[in-house]
C-alpha cells in the first residue's frame, strides 16, 4: 500500500496531495497527518471520491488512515 | 445538508447578525466586524502609527483569540506548532494588510459591506475571487510554505493570547503610564476609532464568534478556494450565512442603502477595490486562511498564524505611516504602488515555493 505523509502541512495541501494520489490511480493509500482539520478534510475528500475510510491512529496531534476503493 | 453544514450556516447567520448589532450599538458603519480594520485600530492604540482617527483596542479581536483558545483547549486541539516559513508569513501578513487597507476592509468586512448595499464591495469581491483563483493556481502547481512542527512545549502557543489578555487588562484598567503624552493606549477622539460598541458586548461577541469559528473552521478565502479546487461548498455556506444574517438585520435597522456613493468608510476607485482584495485573496490562499482564520489559528497555538497576525498589525502601522492606506477620498499614489508591489511579491513567493 502506498504511503502519503502530510504531517505538518497546512490546509489545503493535505487534501491536494491526497487528490493527486487518487487522480494518479491509487486505489489504496495509507495517509499520515497531524492536524484535526486535515483529518476531517482528507476523510471528507476520500469519502466523496467513493473510498472507504478507516482511521487507524487517532490522536489529537497525529492520525493515520487507510483509504480503499 | 448534513449537521455540520447546518452548524456553519447558523454560525454565519449569527456572525452577520452580531455584526449588524455591533454597528447598531456603536461600531463604525458596515464594520461590526473587520479583522483588518480592527487590527489597524490596535496598531494605532499601541502608538505604532499616528493616524489619530483609527486608534482603539478593539475587544472583538481579543475575544476572537481568547474564545478560540478556550475552545481549542477544551476540545484538546490546543497544540503549539510552527516553523513553516515564519518570517515569510510575517511579511505576507504585512502585504495582506496593505491589500485590505487599499480596499478598506478584510474579506469579512467585504461581505458586511455587500450586505449593507455597498456596490464597491461587489467590485472588491470579484477581485477577491480572482485573487483566490490565483492562489489556487499556485497550489495546484505544488506551492506550499513547508511543514510546521509540533513543539515539545506549549508555551509558544500561549504567547499571543497572553499578550492580548494583557492588552485587555490595560483597556479595562485604563492606567496612564505617561500623563504628559498619553499611553500606554491611545484613543481616537473622533473618526472610526472613536466609534465602538460597549466593551463588554464587543468582548462577549468576540468570544462567542471565536468559539463558533474554531469549531466550524470558518474561512472566507477557504470557502472560495475549496469550491474552485474540489467543488466543496461547506465553507461557502458560512460565507452565505454571514451575508444573509447581516442583510436581514441591516434592512431591519435601516442600514441598508444600495449604491456606489456615500457608503460608510469606502471609496469608489474600482480598480483599487478590485486589486486590493485581489492581493488579500491571493495572499490568504497562499497562507492557508483569511485574516479571521489566522486569528482563530493563533488562538489554537499556531505560531505561524500568530506571526501573520503580528505581521498584519505591523503592516497596518506601515500603511498609515507610509500613506498607503486608502480613505473615503480614495487610494493615494503610494498605496497604489504598494498594492502592485504586493501582488508582484506574492507571485514571486507563489512561484518560488513550488515543490514537485
Amino acid at each position: 500500500m502506498n504511503k502519503l505523509d502530510v504531517r505538518g502541512l497546512s490546509c489545503p495541501v493535505p487534501v491536494l496531495r491526497t487528490k493527486k494520489a487518487i487522480d494518479d490511480g491509487a486505489t489504496e493509500l495509507l495517509i499520515m497527518g497531524s492536524s484535526q482539520v486535515s483529518k476531517e478534510n482528507v476523510s471528507k475528500l476520500a469519502a466523496s471520491q467513493g473510498f472507504k475510510v478507516n482511521i487507524k491512529v487517532d490522536h489529537k496531534d497525529l492520525w493515520e488512515m487507510e483509504i480503499k476503493k | 445538508m448534513n449537521r455540520n453544514k447546518w452548524f456553519i450556516l447558523l454560525t454565519g447567520l449569527l456572525i452577520g447578525a452580531f455584526a449588524a448589532i455591533l454597528v447598531k450599538m456603536g461600531n463604525p458603519g458596515n464594520m461590526g466586524f473587520c479583522i483588518a480594520c480592527f487590527e489597524r485600530d490596535i496598531a494605532g492604540t499601541l502608538g505604532l502609527h499616528r493616524a489619530g482617527v483609527v486608534q482603539y483596542m478593539r475587544p472583538e479581536i481579543i475575544g476572537l483569540i481568547l474564545g478560540a483558545m478556550f475552545t481549542a483547549m477544551f476540545s484538546g486541539e490546543f497544540k503549539a506548532r510552527g516553523g513553516s516559513a515564519t518570517l515569510v508569513r510575517f511579511i505576507m501578513g504585512m502585504f495582506m494588510m496593505i491589500g485590505a487597507l487599499v480596499f478598506l476592509g478584510c474579506p469579512l468586512r467585504d461581505i458586511l459591506r455587500m450586505a449593507g448595499g455597498d456596490y464597491n464591495a461587489v467590485v472588491g469581491f470579484l477581485g477577491f475571487i480572482a485573487g483566490v483563483g490565483g492562489g489556487v493556481y499556485f497550489l495546484k502547481n505544488g506551492f506550499n510554505l513547508g511543514r510546521a512542527e509540533y513543539s515539545h512545549s506549549n508555551v509558544g502557543g500561549y504567547l499571543l493570547p497572553i499578550i492580548f489578555a494583557f492588552f485587555l487588562f490595560l483597556l479595562l484598567k485604563g492606567t496612564i503610564f505617561n500623563p504628559e503624552a498619553g499611553g500606554p493606549l491611545f484613543f481616537s477622539a473622533e473618526g472610526p476609532g472613536s466609534m465602538a460598541a460597549p466593551i463588554g458586548i464587543s468582548l462577549g461577541v468576540g468570544l462567542l464568534v471565536g468559539f463558533m469559528a474554531q469549531r466550524t473552521r470558518l474561512c472566507l478565502s477557504g470557502g472560495i478556494r475549496d469550491f474552485i479546487l474540489i467543488r466543496d461548498n461547506y465553507l461557502l455556506i458560512g460565507f452565505l450565512g454571514i451575508f444573509v444574517g447581516a442583510l436581514v438585520l441591516n434592512i431591519v435597522f435601516g442600514f441598508f442603502k444600495p449604491g456606489f456613493a456615500e457608503q460608510p468608510i469606502a471609496h469608489s476607485m474600482h480598480i483599487w477595490n478590485f486589486l486590493g482584495l485581489f492581493l488579500v485573496g491571493l495572499t490568504a490562499t497562499l497562507l492557508g486562511g483569511c485574516p479571521l482564520r489566522q486569528l482563530i489559528l493563533s488562538g489554537e497555538g499556531d505560531m505561524d498564524a500568530a506571526a501573520v497576525v503580528v505581521g498584519m498589525i505591523v503592516g497596518a502601522a506601515f500603511c498609515h505611516n507610509f500613506m498607503l492606506a486608502a480613505s473615503p477620498a480614495g487610494v493615494g499614489n503610494y498605496g497604489q504602488i504598494a498594492c502592485i508591489i504586493g501582488i508582484i511579491v506574492m507571485t514571486w513567493i507563489g512561484f518560488s515555493y513550488r515543490e514537485a
